[in-house]
């Protein structure tokens, strides 16, 4: 039996999707000009830039919406599976710092930081996907979204969660994507990336997201919508009010998309928290914003959606015992609930940071947590009485044949990272993190593509680049640059 | 004349209660029994809202207990500001503050506490809204000629219009008119040293207590009058 946990019953997932059926009506949603012909010719009422949306059209959106996507490695493998129970994990998102290894001090990130990360995740089978997951900041500003997808692409063959900056942004995104696929078309048929897309809570699609969710419906690439209600502030202070507004939130993204593109991918997704009411800041490691993950997914999972979640972060500044206290335990929570991509491990300071130590100690919790949803499984007819036959009271179990046969399937191993036993080295978790990750690194041989595709990814990326006025391509191998 | 004692006592109660109702009602009472409006502010409702920062301070009151305590001051001032242009004074003024959230990003939450609380604690605030573009915050500095100006930004892709507002400033001559303050999620006392802040709030209440010893410490220089 897979473990399971559910916060909502049934009569209150019904009650809140009833009231966020009534909100997308009244008060309504405020679009952007752009999708107001798409919404009117829809029938949708739009006043003002606010948007009615009928139980009806919404219902329809929901259902012509996939029960399910995969998003592909880069030699064609479908890794990633949006949907049923799957759990998924990718490190967090577009932080603008790093932890010095060295200092243990947070700086503004550069291309390398991007992609030692990169590279560690690569080389963690824990992460399922890579995101982009920190912002360059020795690239321009304006070339900033794309520039970290091209980071990610180089290093990895894994599938990215990304999202853009701006509408520009998006596609030259998807143009780079194409470019290592091959063509759009082979990108839609297997798509290696999904992109995240922001409401602005409450109830407000703006310009750039109304955009990117209809440019991302055109082009078949998978959207995550990701509501972030900040209950107290932004939402209702209560966890169920706040989890009707990303209800009404995600749903009212899910018609815009779905009637600019029916039946593409879209994933039931957020970063919901509470509004910490001391100190005015979003705390991501808080149970209460854990709860709201959970809950937020079971409703997407209520109305058969894939689902995404943002969890394994902390509020600490530090790799510490309350940044393996919070992550570890909103790791195994996600888990639980089945989330289909959980986002966030690595990250510290409420996502203001991330860290290569806590991103290798995090997928020692994503380990603990995979092992947890496996369950207690019988094996074999007898549970334990026909050992007790061959040892007896001698209690030799270590000799018995059982033991050897069964014991990797029942008990997960850590890496060195955790200490267990054995002759102690006098080192903390930070140090045996760091030294995993040097030599996670060491064992790393990047993916190549195939020849034409690599030169035809960085003369694309060069040309861009150029045109921001930037001659170099930071954090890519010089040697390989300068062939092309 | 003697201030009777009760009634500036339940001023302040007002503001610790955050009861605007209240707070409107007993400013009407004590104009109307003889109390004048810039004792019921300084001895009455100012001394509550210090109470209540006292109490958020040592962690027994919390964010919505400032707000309501600040809406309840906004309401005695309402009452009490006619009364003081009548008799010729104004309440003084803390400082004047231009906030804004910076362009392209447009959350609100944070910088409108701030702005409540400024106001709350005396300062003039104009709030610029959200996704202020750079010229705009410029062209209102050469206007309003502020003492700080604050800029908020919750996104860690949205900060670094703080740094260009900052830039745009000093490029017209105007950044060493003023302070500037910056605050939201993703931004540290590292980030303001970095782009040139003269202060970051970690929170709304810090960051009136910075503008207030900012207040305090700074030999303003005035705009040139042309």
């Amino acid at each position: 039996m897979r473990p399971k946990l559910e916060l909502l019953d049934r009569p209150l997932i019904e009650r809140i999707l009833d009231e966020a059926f009534r909100l997308i009506m009244r008060p309504g949603v405020r679009v952007a000009p752009q999708v107001h012909g798409l919404l009117a010719d829809a029938g949708v009422g739009v006043e003002e830039g606010v948007a009615r949306i009928p139980e009806g059209l919404a219902r329809q959106a929901l259902a012509s919406a996939p029960r399910e996507f995969f998003l592909y490695a880069r030699e064609g493998r479908a890794v990633v599976r949006y949907g049923g129970d799957d759990v998924h994990y990718d490190p967090g998102s577009s932080c603008l710092n790093i932890l010095d290894s060295e200092t243990t001090q947070p700086r503004p990130a550069q291309a390398s930081d991007l992609a030692r990360l990169v590279q560690v995740a690569e080389m963690l089978p824990q992460f399922a996907a890579q995101a982009t997951a920190t912002v360059c900041n020795d690239v321009p500003e304006d070339i900033g979204d794309w520039y970290r997808l091209l980071v990610v692409l180089w290093y990895s063959a894994k599938p990215v969660v990304t999202g853009a900056f701006s509408g520009p942004g998006l596609k030259t995104m998807l143009d780079l994507l194409a470019e290592e696929s091959g063509s759009r078309e082979a990108l839609r048929y297997k798509p290696r990336a999904v992109f995240d897309v922001c409401p602005s809570p409450p109830l407000n699609w703006s310009e750039f997201a109304s955009a990117n969710l209809t440019e991302l419906a055109h082009a078949g690439i998978p959207a995550e919508i990701v509501s972030m209600p900040m209950a107290g502030a932004t939402a209702p202070v209560t966890l169920a009010g706040a989890v009707v507004q990303h209800a009404a939130e995600c749903i009212s993204g899910i018609v815009i998309h779905q009637l600019a593109g029916p039946g593409a991918p879209v994933v039931w997704g957020g970063a919901p928290s509470i509004f910490d009411m001391r100190t005015g800041t979003t705390p991501l490691g808080s149970i209460e914003s854990t709860m709201l993950n959970l809950a937020c997914s079971q409703i997407g999972k209520f109305l058969g959606l894939p689902t995404h979640g943002y969890l394994v972060n902390t509020d600490g500044r530090s790799v510490d015992a309350q940044a393996g206290m919070e992550s570890g335990l909103s790791a195994a929570l996600g888990a639980l609930a089945g989330i289909n991509m959980i986002s966030g491990a690595g990250m510290l300071d409420s996502v203001a940071c991330h860290s290569v130590e806590k991103l290798v100690i995090d997928a020692e919790a994503i380990a603990s947590a995979e092992r947890l949803v496996q369950g207690i499984e019988p094996r074999g007819e007898s549970l334990a009485t026909a050992m007790f036959v061959k040892t007896g009271l001698r209690g030799d179990f270590l000799k018995l044949q059982e033991t050897r046969l069964l014991f990797r399937s029942e008990q997960h191993f850590p890496s060195a990272v955790i200490e267990r036993g054995g002759p102690a080295t006098g080192s903390n978790a930070f140090a045996r993190a760091r030294q995993h990750a040097a030599e996670l690194q060491a064992g790393y041989a990047r993916p190549r593509l195939a020849g034409a595709r690599e030169e035809a990814i960085l003369t694309f990326a060069r040309g861009r680049a150029r045109q921001a006025g930037l001659d170099a391509l930071p954090g890519i191998d010089r040697a390989a640059v300068e062939r092309v | 004349m003697g201030i009777e004692r009760p009634t500036l006592a339940a001023m302040r109660q007002s503001i610790v209660d955050g009861a605007p109702e209240a707070a409107a009602a007993l400013a009407r009472e004590g104009l109307r029994i003889g109390i004048a409006a810039i004792d019921a502010i300084q001895q009455g409702y100012v001394p509550g809202m210090h109470a209540v920062g006292e109490e958020f301070a040592q962690r027994r009151l919390f964010l919505p207990d400032m707000m309501a305590a600040a809406e309840a001051m906004r309401a005695a001032m309402e009452v009490l500001e006619p009364a003081l242009l009548r008799m010729g004074a104004e309440r003084p003024v803390a400082g004047v503050v231009l906030l804004g959230t910076v362009q392209g990003d447009i959350h609100e939450i944070g910088k409108t506490l701030v702005g409540t609380l400024l106001t709350a604690h005396g300062f003039r605030v104009h709030d610029l809204g959200v996704d202020v573009p750079v010229e705009r915050f410029v062209a209102k500095v050469s206007e309003l000629n502020p003492d700080i100006v604050g800029l908020s930004a919750l996104l860690t892709t949205t900060m670094k219009q703080q740094r260009t507002v900052i830039e745009a400033l000093a490029r017209e001559g105007l950044r060493t008119k003023l302070r500037v303050l910056v605050g939201g999620a993703p931004a540290t006392r590292r980030w303001a040293e970095e782009i040139g802040a003269d202060g970051w709030g970690k929170d709304a209440v810090s960051a009136v207590t910075l503008a207030q010893s900012l207040m305090d410490s700074r030999p303003r220089v005035p705009f040139p009058k042309t």
